[in-house]
């Protein structure tokens, strides 16, 4: 046995490593600084103290900043299962010959660095952007319409982020529906709608919890969209986050306001995998 | 008739849905030809000035420097240490596999700020200055899960068969892997470069924690850039980011089916 063990450790070695230093004990340290102190002259102070958490739910600031991180996060779930079922549901059923290149051109956007696909937004609802440009010069406004920095600008970012995640997780889970059962479910008299709502649309949940977790997790964690398209009042926790860290230099308090977020992800991703099993979310990525 | 009807408002939806995702970016290219200083639209006129402009920028070309020689060396490690763990645990069985596997994976769960705090937070404790080597370590974990999921697939797909045989005409197992193992595995290793690569050149989320003044990438320029506001130069250097990151993939796998094909 023992003879039989050392390739595989030897071979894993190398991953393991890098991910247990520049991952796991990383992380932990997020944990450690979270309870230390931060001096006036900006040092960092060794402790345990839970001053930084208590400054964090002092007042209504934080926990707001907070709540609108869930919120929105839901509502960005929300609006990419409403855009994405449809298409992922298209590409089951279709039998055009481009499917393949229409699922090569939903997953172009992954290809397109996070930064370019945000700041795009600029160009379509800034004042001078193409909307505003096509409604004044159609003589519906006068004005341009002020459509930027806001929650649905931000919306808007992130969907586009996110929805070839959602769209992926769908499809991979109707794909791996047996296609007898909506035979059998047709021919037993079932209409077309019926046969979808009793048997498609069941079997395609893991799929769509699967997309719903990870639309989740990456829109709670991501400061982008709400700092170029969004104003002052879209802020989310990770904008928090960064301004500490890259900011103000509060290492303690950034720290702690990373602890946060790891938590809420963390009761997020344990309550999905008590129910769902997380390997769903692996499966799509492939 | 019903279904019919039925069937072109889900086709109509999914164009629409494509329009929404590519509307911004064919924005970004076309508006990159802009001659005008500000504004977006109207365009007056196309012109190749911002590329022009774009080209003596030493700023940027330096960025393109460090964009490239940084996403050349996380792809390299990246691939190296991600096939070796999917040779353990494609062809090896051992206590805790599925475990291992599952950590192994965990970064994509994490969100990228948590990555990028913690590493820096990691760096500062041992008072290491901010340099290059902390962005090909910090690409190497983010990439690292991609490159695992790509070359496991791949490898489960190969016969153990062929490493057999090739074992019991009397190949040690390091020639078995060269000369077998290795031929075989070469696209799902192109195709592991590839991806780490290309996430190390987009990535702007994690390496705004880890760049530095002396070490921008195309993206942190980019950031940098949108400070001020967004200009006809921003999106000439959004076009060539984007026919990099898309040209480079296409192209190989044009290259990569003229290849085979002339086999």
């Amino acid at each position: 046995m023992q003879n039989k063990l050392w390739k595989p450790a030897a071979l894993l070695a190398p991953a393991m490593s890098a991910v247990f230093f520049l991952l796991v004990i990383p992380v932990g340290f997020i944990v450690v600084y979270s309870f230390w102190l931060r001096a006036p002259s900006g040092a960092d102070i060794p402790a345990f103290q839970f001053g930084n958490f208590a400054k964090f739910f002092a007042d209504l600031f934080y926990p707001s900043i907070l709540f609108r991180t869930i919120r929105v996060s839901f509502e960005t779930v929300a609006l990419c299962l409403v855009m994405g079922y449809i298409p992922a549901y298209f590409f089951y059923r279709s039998k055009t010959k481009y499917k393949a290149t229409l699922l090569l051109l939903i997953m172009l956007p992954f290809w397109i660095s996070f930064i370019i696909r945000t700041m795009s937004w600029i160009n379509i609802l800034g004042d001078t952007g193409l909307i505003n440009h096509f409604l004044v010069k159609l003589g519906i406004l006068s004005n341009p319409l002020g459509m930027l920095y806001n929650e649905g600008s931000v919306l808007m970012g992130l969907i586009q982020y996110l929805l070839p995640f959602m769209i992926l997780n769908i499809y991979v889970s109707l794909e791996g529906i047996d296609k007898s059962l909506l035979e059998a479910a047709r021919s037993m008299g079932c209409t077309e709608w019926q046969a979808f709502r009793e048997v498609t649309l069941p079997l395609s949940l893991p799929g769509v919890s699967a997309g719903s977790l990870l639309v989740f997790v990456l829109t709670a964690g991501t400061y982008l969209p709400p700092m170029i398209l969004g104003g002052p009042g879209n802020e989310m926790i990770a904008n928090l986050i960064f301004k500490r860290v890259i900011g103000t230099l509060d290492w303690p308090f950034g720290s702690a306001i990373s602890v946060v977020l790891l938590s809420l992800l963390v009761v997020i991703v344990w309550t999905y995998n008590r129910y769902m099993g997380i390997n769903q979310i692996f499966k799509s990525l492939q | 008739m019903m279904k019919v009807s039925g069937w072109s408002l889900i086709r109509f939806y999914t164009i629409l849905v494509y329009v929404f995702m590519f509307a911004p970016i064919a924005v970004v290219i076309v508006l990159s030809f802009n001659p005008e200083q500000f504004g977006c639209f109207p365009m007056k006129g196309v012109s190749l000035r911002w590329f022009f402009k774009l080209a003596q920028n030493e700023a940027i070309l330096m960025a393109f420097k460090n964009s490239l020689i940084l996403g050349s060396l996380t792809a390299v490690f990246s691939t190296t240490v991600g096939i070796l763990a999917a040779m353990a645990f494609v062809r090896y069985d051992f206590p805790g596999k599925n475990t291992l596997n599952t950590l192994l994976l965990a970064p994509i769960m994490i969100p990228e700020v948590i990555l990028g705090v913690a590493l820096l937070l990691f760096i500062r404790w041992l008072q290491q200055p901010k340099t290059f080597a902390l962005l090909v370590i910090g690409h190497v974990v983010l990439t690292l899960p991609y490159v695992l999921l790509i070359v496991q697939a791949r490898l489960v797909g190969i016969k153990k068969d062929y490493e057999e045989a090739a074992k019991s005409l009397g190949a040690n197992p390091f020639q078995t892997f060269i000369e077998v193992t290795l031929p075989l595995l070469t696209p799902a290793i192109l195709a592991g470069m590839l991806f780490s690569f290309t996430i190390s050149f987009d990535d702007i989320t994690a390496t705004l924690f880890w760049a530095t003044a002396q070490n921008q990438t195309v993206p942190v320029k980019i950031f940098g850039m949108l400070r001020n506001s967004i200009s006809p130069e921003i999106n000439a250097l959004g076009t060539v980011m984007i026919i990099l990151t898309i040209g480079a993939p296409l192209l190989a796998g044009y290259l990569s089916r003229k290849f085979t094909r002339g086999d």
